[in-house]
């Protein structure tokens, strides 16, 4: 190849390019800055302009420019080039200007490979199922484009179906390999820091209005799927982070202190269920309050919050057990009590004394300063809803006093608040709330939209005590769902909805193979790995025993298309080999007859037929040569003809060309 | 010659095995078909292992699918490449001859006796641009080789590589073949040659204004020596790029034209000799006139017409080499 100069592509070759381009590029087009998603357009319009009308490429150096300003403007957009997001808008940046640089077979080449890698960059993105799909159309045409590359002459229809049955062909070996390739946890170095960007979830700290941004959101938190019952709708408490501290604006976590034992003891009706969390970047997973197991990728925080090991940055399954009816911390330690009751001075000073009144009226009694407040929610005509107003810095204050309008977050915060003012050891508990149950296969969709803050106070009997004041104002947030506590018009996420029962259904049925999708294709881990290929009869897999069957099912697999390769060597037409053997029979009935005295291998008539001699030519020259058997030969021959070339081949015909030509 | 060209040359003796030049039909069988990857093929494995790093860094189920798709894409590959070359039978066809300078045309008769086409067959003869060819399913197709023919003789096919990289590019598949097959080729026409030697009659007792008794023989190519009187013009008219012709003239006795060897002027080397004599034969056969050659070892007695033609022609470029 090298020193031999390269043949300028056609404008058929480029047009498939194009189209190639066009197919990687549209899966990535949704994620990239819109600026440059219309550049890349643009670009690829530009080119097939300049195809239609035959116009010379663009110079290099206009190309280098425009790479330069383009570059330059990526760098200024996310201030940075380094990074995931950065790196593949300039993938795409210097693919788009490939294009308008493919002058020779090389160049297609490069702009092919282009192509292929980013079929695979939108699976940073989403790996749906139907990014799946569009993978394998994206990698059938990309495949037609590199065919007619390599032969110009083919027709595309062509094209295509050829590059369709190679891959089905591959789809065998893809199979193999992604079953047996061992598998290693990634990252096998340090990710970009905005590799996991565009996750939703809780997090670590809650103020005014973080946990209603959520309510807009119906990605799903995390599947969960019960060995048995699940428990009623308003037990589904998810347990996630334990909000401690309190600084006035916003809650966080408290220092944790994690175990990997339980530091209460387990009682009452257990409920077994594994989890699929779905990735969310943040180290602790979620259990139904109170977990009676700890799954070996988490640990058990003082405060009864489940952490994860590392942040969780790709789906994880973990079984789990759960007693909704435990109680728990009789005995708790005077710092965690101590660190319950803090509160920023002077914050809030009328949420404050009204809690100091309140607990001079009644006394040491805190059930009943706990049943005041919930009362005090419904005799205000307090209103749950998606989008609350803004608060200042007094947020506490003002949602008590003045706006009344909130969503869970703000209910649970005043609500401790107020349990702290008044003496109560007191925290706010985010996670999920309820679930949606799957009739198709059975598994509870835990999605963004139902998460929710609660509170938990600790009495000196009971230990720490779950009281949820949402619950006080609109019970059927819990018993039901967030749609039937919302007061109608409120913007509900469109899953959220009770409308279009249809689409319900279907919404079942496609979550339900998104979630078999997810169980077995995108979370095929390690530890799946190792627990497929021990359930296939594999004795305690490793790395070792799967390369050595993935090498041996490989090889058995290429023999098997080396057979094919080899072993499909067409069946000669019977007419022909009829005709050939005839040839075979005058090459040595020449030399025998004219010799005379037996068969002399040397010399002969030439009787034989030449390669490039029809039937009939070949016929005229055995009649001139032997003329004793002309008529013989030109109807053997006519018949052959007829056989070979006259459309229906009749097996009576055969019968008499072998026949003939067995007497002659 | 260079240590790689050495190791070429060893390889492709390997590779025939010694069997050049071959009997026909050539049939390409698994053991004479190579198969090994392209520059293209390089690369794209190099960004195969670069797309797996990234899948397991990034921990992408579907990023490792499209991986192992496009790798078992890539060993099908190799499978399609092969069978596109293996069992290709191939046979020697015809080589027209042609005069020393020009360009030999070798006509292989490629069969494909599948039901599959075998797309982008390249055939090369060292040194030569590369052919390239479809054989259509279940048929045979003439594949046309150029070579230059600088030397009066037999010219030998030297060795042909073919080989085909379809479907993808990946891949290449190749293997050598020598069939038994040359090309005659004559010797190079001279350009500048003195007028056919008509025999003495001619000259002298035709020359005159005797017009009515001449009867008119044929067109030959006009040379500097002839009369201008002799020039066919009406038939340069019919033309405007016809070569102008001069008539000739059957003399009272109807001449044998004999091209002697002996009769060209003995400073001329025997190259120039033969180069001459090419010439008149093709002069003598384009007036369609009645010729005989003599040569110091053979004596083609007067004829005319093609295979006349060719047996001098033949005479010619084979002197002193068989």
């Amino acid at each position: 190849m090298a020193g031999t100069k390269q043949p300028p592509l056609s404008a058929r070759q480029s047009l498939w390019l194009i189209a190639a381009a066009l197919a990687a590029f549209l899966p990535l087009a949704p994620y990239l800055p819109q600026w440059l998603g219309i550049m890349t357009a643009l670009v690829f319009i530009w080119r097939s302009a300049l195809l239609w009308r035959r116009s010379p490429l663009p110079p290099r150096w206009l190309l280098l420019l425009a790479v330069a300003a383009a570059t330059l403007a990526i760098a200024i957009y996310y201030r940075t080039l380094l990074g995931r997001s950065p790196s593949i808008a300039l993938l795409v940046l210097l693919f788009a200007m490939k294009t308008l640089e493919t002058r020779a077979a090389r160049d297609g080449f490069a702009l092919v490979l282009l192509a292929y890698f980013l079929v695979m960059t939108q699976f940073l993105f989403s790996q749906s199922l139907v990014n799946a799909a569009a993978m394998l159309l994206e990698v059938t045409l990309i495949t037609a484009a590199l065919l007619i590359m390599n032969h110009q002459r083919q027709g595309g229809v062509r094209a295509l179906r050829q590059a369709a049955v190679m891959l089905a062909q591959a789809a065998p070996l893809m199979l193999l390999l992604f079953v047996l390739f061992p598998r290693v946890n990634g990252p096998l170095w340090g990710l970009p820091s905005d590799a996991y960007s565009g996750l939703t979830g809780l997090s670590e700290t809650m103020r005014p209005g973080s946990i209603s941004q959520l309510g807009r959101s119906d990605a799903i938190a995390f599947r969960a799927r019960f060995t048995g019952r699940p428990p009623a709708q308003r037990l589904l408490y998810w347990r996630g982070p334990v909000l401690t501290r309190f600084d006035g604006g916003s809650w966080s976590m408290d220092r944790v202190f994690p175990r990997n034992t339980l530091p209460y003891s387990a009682a009452g009706t257990a409920f077994d269920y594994t989890v699929t969390l779905e990735p969310h970047n943040k180290p602790w997973l979620f259990a139904l309050e109170l977990p009676g197991s700890i799954p070996p990728e988490g640990l058990l925080a003082a405060d009864y919050q489940l952490l994860a090991k590392v942040p969780v940055r790709s789906r994880l399954r973990y079984d789990i057990r759960s007693y909704p009816g435990i109680s728990a911390g009789l005995d708790e330690s005077p710092a965690i009590l101590r660190q319950a009751l803090q509160l920023p001075p002077r914050s809030n000073p009328r949420a404050r004394a009204m809690a100091l009144s309140w607990r001079a009226d009644i006394g040491i009694d805190d059930e009943a300063l706990i049943q005041r407040m919930l009362a005090y929610y419904r005799r205000q005509l307090f209103s749950y809803t998606l989008s609350p107003p803004l608060l200042g810095e007094d947020s506490i204050d003002e949602f008590l006093f003045d706006s009344r309008r909130g969503f869970c977050e703000h209910f649970a915060a005043s609500f401790v608040f107020m349990m702290r003012a008044a003496g109560i050891p007191a925290r706010v508990v985010t996670g999920y709330q309820g679930g949606e149950m799957n009739p198709v296969d059975g598994s509870l969709i835990v999605r963004q939209f139902e998460a929710h803050a609660w509170g938990e106070v600790w009495q000196k009997e009971r230990g720490w005590v779950r009281v949820d004041p949402t619950a006080a104002i609109v019970p059927s947030r819990i018993e039901a769902n967030l749609a039937s506590a919302l007061p109608q018009g409120e913007p509900l996420p469109f899953l959220a909805r009770p409308d279009f029962l249809w689409l319900h259904d279907l919404r079942y049925r496609w979550d339900a193979l998104a979630n078999t999708w997810n169980q077995w294709v995108l979370g095929y881990n390690p530890e799946r790995q190792r627990e497929f290929l021990a359930n296939l009869g594999m004795r305690s897999p490793d790395w070792q025993k799967m390369t050595i069957t993935m090498t041996a099912l490989c090889g058995v697999l290429l023999a098997g298309f080396a057979i094919w390769a080899l072993g499909s060597r067409r069946k000669i037409d019977p007419a022909l080999a009829a005709w050939n053997r005839l040839s075979r029979k005058l090459e040595r009935l020449g030399p025998r007859r004219v010799g005379g005295l037996g068969p002399r291998r040397v010399g002969g008539l030439g009787l034989a037929r030449f390669p490039w001699e029809g039937p009939r030519a070949y016929a005229e020259r055995i009649a001139e040569k032997l003329p004793m058997i002309a008529a013989e030969i030109r109807l053997i021959a006519a018949i052959y003809e007829e056989l070979r070339y006259g459309g229906a081949a009749s097996r009576e015909g055969l019968k008499e060309l072998n026949m003939r030509i067995r007497r002659l | 010659m260079s240590p790689t060209g050495d190791l070429q040359q060893h390889f492709i003796t390997w590779a025939l095995r010694g069997k050049a030049p071959e009997t026909s039909p050539i049939v390409l069988g698994r053991r004479r078909v190579f198969v090994l990857p392209t520059l293209a093929g390089l690369a794209y494995s190099a960004a195969l292992t670069l797309m797996l790093i990234g899948a397991i860094n990034y921990n992408l189920s579907l990023g490792y699918a499209t991986v192992f798709l496009l790798s078992g894409l890539g060993v099908i590959a190799i499978f399609h490449t092969f069978r596109n070359l293996a069992y290709l039978h191939i046979a020697p066809c015809r080589a027209p001859p042609v005069f020393a300078g020009g360009k030999a045309h070798f006509c292989l008769l490629l069969t494909n006796l599948r039901a599959l086409p075998r797309l982008a067959i390249r055939l090369k003869l060292p040194l030569q641009a590369e052919t390239e060819i479809d054989v259509p399913e279940d048929s045979g197709i003439e594949a046309i080789l150029e070579l230059p023919a600088p030397r009066r003789g037999w010219l030998i096919l030297p060795r042909v590589k073919i080989s085909t990289s379809y479907p993808l590019g990946l891949i290449r598949a190749w293997a050598y073949v020598a069939p038994k097959m040359r090309c005659l080729v004559y010797p190079t026409p001279a350009k500048q040659a003195p007028a056919l030697p008509m025999g003495p009659g001619e000259d002298g007792g035709n020359s005159g204004g005797n017009a009515g008794m001449e009867d008119f023989a044929g067109l030959r190519g006009h040379q500097a020596a002839d009369p201008l009187r002799r020039v066919a013009w009406k038939a340069a008219a019919r033309r405007e790029d016809a070569p102008l012709l001069s008539k000739l003239f059957a003399g009272a006795a109807a001449q044998t034209l004999w091209l002697e060897w002996d009769a060209l002027p003995a400073r001329l080397d025997i190259e120039a000799r033969l180069s001459l004599l090419t010439r008149w034969v093709c002069d003598a056969d384009r007036a369609d006139l009645s010729w005989g050659l003599r040569l110091p070892d053979k004596t083609i007695p007067p004829a005319r017409g093609d295979e006349h033609c060719h047996a001098c022609l033949k005479a010619l470029a084979l002197y002193g080499r068989d």
